[in-house]
């Protein structure tokens, strides 16, 4: 480990032991759980008996990254508190929707992945369509997050960059590797609660130094006049009245009807988690419960990036200016908060929070990456028939194929920062349209495989098409972002509504003339074909619903209050 | 998740706080005794030790709660 003048905190010999102690516990998690790991279900679905609270709080944690943490309390540096709606409607509502309306079509069809949803549904084709554009991303994502956890640790703690990625990256192949996602599991709860327990004292001492919220509202409008950080939705009327330059048909439309749900209901990295789940009330409890932590993140992410704006003596900037003129950038709000407020332990527990993130991110990554080779490509597509000693030895080799893979990306982007952007966006052109293929898919019996098929090809190419659209002529914002004012995010979302709307209208259109599936086909996999477990049984508090109701009202409640 | 022999995942968790709020108490007591040259913002507040407190707390509950053959 080399150290740099440059950095920006010390570690004293507390925080250093609480790291290595971090890294003990989840190796040693690895090891323990091996001999439970030894069928195919044991380690792609960590055996189908999780809690719907182990489920649900593993659902979250494969979410919270550390670039989670600290992009997004950047984010609300930058853009005040509009960084909230990612986490709120652009998450709840989705988050609800699954548990309590996709949820039992997932578990009841007993697929092993989303893209094993589509097989049973509309076919080979659409499984092999998701299947090959979902690994080939999630590998990339990896990567691009190893990298930037790594740059992220040689400016904060002045550790050399191939070190961090060496270290942290070996670590998660290993216990993943020996206990499959029943050890990535058991670790994301452990890091779901060390992330809490490390970054929430900032919120604490913070809101104590600033006299409370109010105060620390006056003290941002006193240090950006002119300029609204505060409010959620009052901004939203037009693109140039907000910070973010986005619209409200943009949140509400884009984020929070399409991209959101197309990320939380079909992204196989957090729906795994939730196949998890014992049976269907738990899968159905899960999102549930991790909906309404996801409610409380913006307190550990949103708030450190507000009191940044309100308490830190420097203006931060961004990541160019900070490399040509020396300055912090955005990025660098959390671990400036740390240092303001952690003195020796509480900052080795505020750096594992970080370390839990990015490695809970990776995990779900890499076992999600593993489960679709081993079950949706190589599978079908490479030997069909195998013993199930086989695919679980090919999934432990896949998990490390994969981080090797992903630390490939992290050196790549080292050379070339702009793929970093591409492959982002190329993320996201697959995330809006998988979501109409798959709701249309549970929902409306009369879709038919070629409809979902060439919907979701569509759908995929539409969005391709429009943002090199953008790339090559910039004036064609005006047209997918309907404003020229429009910024990147608006752009996404604009550009993620039109590809769900293209892929909806292709799968309509193709099934109206190609001949759908029998009903008898159809069983466990559609609505209306499918018998859902009664819940008549249950005692009030018991049913899903009456928990996802409590959540909404919540949710409602919230978003009025910081309105 | 409850199978014969399988240690909670609760019980590894309330391991880890206990030990880490020791370390962290420790720290902040240590603190507390001789103040440092440069101190965080806030010391007075002295975060260390109560949060420390606080790890040892869930640490103790959740180590005793789901202790190996313990935990229903």
């Amino acid at each position: 480990m080399q150290s740099s003048p440059s950095r920006l905190l010390s570690l004293s010999g507390v925080d250093l032991a609480v790291i290595a102690l971090y890294f003990a516990a989840v190796l040693g998690i690895g090891f323990y759980l091996r001999s439970y790991t030894r069928t195919g279900e044991d380690f792609f679905l960590a055996g189908r008996e999780m809690t719907a609270w182990i489920a649900g709080l593993s659902f979250l944690a494969a979410n919270l990254g550390s670039l989670e943490l600290m992009g997004w309390a950047a984010s609300a540096y930058q853009y005040g508190i509009l960084a909230t709606h990612w986490y709120w409607i652009g998450a709840i509502p989705a988050m609800l929707f699954l548990g309590l309306v996709m949820m039992p079509f997932y578990y009841i069809s007993k697929t092993h992945s989303v893209p094993g949803y589509l097989k049973l549904r509309f076919g080979e084709d659409s499984r092999a369509l998701a299947a090959v554009s979902f690994g080939f991303m999630t590998v990339l994502m990896s990567g691009i997050n190893m990298y930037s956890m790594a740059l992220v640790m040689k400016v904060v703690l002045g550790w050399d960059i191939h070190f961090s990625i060496w270290a942290s990256s070996l670590t998660v192949a290993m216990y993943v590797f020996l206990g499959g996602l029943l050890s990535a599991i058991f670790n994301e709860v452990l890091q779901f609660v060390l992330i809490w327990l490390g970054a929430l004292l900032i919120s604490i001492i913070g809101l104590i130094e600033t006299g409370g919220w109010n105060g620390m509202v006056e003290r941002i409008a006193h240090n950006n006049p002119g300029q609204n950080y505060t409010h959620l939705w009052s901004t939203l009327g037009a693109f140039s009245d907000n910070p973010m330059g986005i619209h409200w048909v943009g949140i509400v439309f884009g984020l929070g009807a399409i991209i959101s749900f197309g990320y939380w209901t079909t992204d196989f990295l957090v729906v795994q988690r939730v196949l998890a789940a014992k049976d269907v009330r738990a899968a159905k409890m899960a999102p549930i419960i991790g909906a309404s932590f996801k409610m409380m993140v913006p307190f550990i992410v949103i708030l450190p990036g507000l009191l940044g704006l309100a308490v830190l003596p420097e203006r931060l900037v961004g990541e160019g200016q900070a490399v040509a003129t020396g300055a912090h950038s955005y990025n660098e709000v959390l671990p400036l908060m740390l240092a303001r407020y952690c003195g020796p332990g509480l900052l080795g527990l505020g750096i594992t929070a970080l370390m839990a993130g990015f490695m809970s991110g990776m995990a779900g990554n890499v076992s999600a990456f593993a489960t679709v080779w081993t079950y949706d490509i190589y599978r079908p597509f490479f030997r069909k028939t195998a013993t199930d000693e086989h695919y679980v030895s090919m999934g432990r080799w896949c998990t490390v194929a994969g981080v090797l893979v992903s630390i490939g990306t992290a050196y790549l982007v080292m050379q070339f920062k702009s793929i970093m952007d591409y492959v982002q966006a190329l993320f996201s052109f697959f995330i809006a349209p998988l979501f109409g293929t798959v709701v249309l898919g549970m929902l409306w019996r009369r879709a038919t495989p070629a409809g979902g098929f060439w919907g979701l090809l569509a759908g995929t190419l539409s969005s391709i098409s429009m943002w090199a659209w953008v790339k090559l002529d910039p004036t064609a914002l005006r047209y997918v972002a309907l404003s020229s004012q429009a910024k990147d995010m608006a752009e996404n979302m604009y550009r993620a509504l039109w590809s769900w709307i293209v892929c909806v209208v292709v799968t309509v259109v193709v099934s109206a003339v190609t001949r759908p599936k029998p009903a008898e086909e159809l069983t466990g996999l559609v609505y209306g074909c499918t018998e859902l477990p009664a819940e008549g049984n249950l005692q009030l508090y018991q049913r899903p619903i009456f928990w996802a109701a409590i959540v909404a009202v919540v949710f409602v409640i919230l978003n009025i209050i910081f309105w | 998740m409850h199978r014969p022999g399988m240690i909670s995942i609760w019980f590894f968790i309330g391991a880890l706080l206990l030990v880490y709020g020791v370390l962290i108490l420790g720290a902040g007591l240590y603190e507390f005794v001789v103040p440092p040259e440069h101190p965080v913002v806030r010391a007075d507040l002295h975060a260390g030790v109560w949060w420390g407190l606080l790890l040892i707390v869930l640490g103790v509950f959740y180590s005793f709660r789901f202790f190996p053959g313990r935990a229903k």
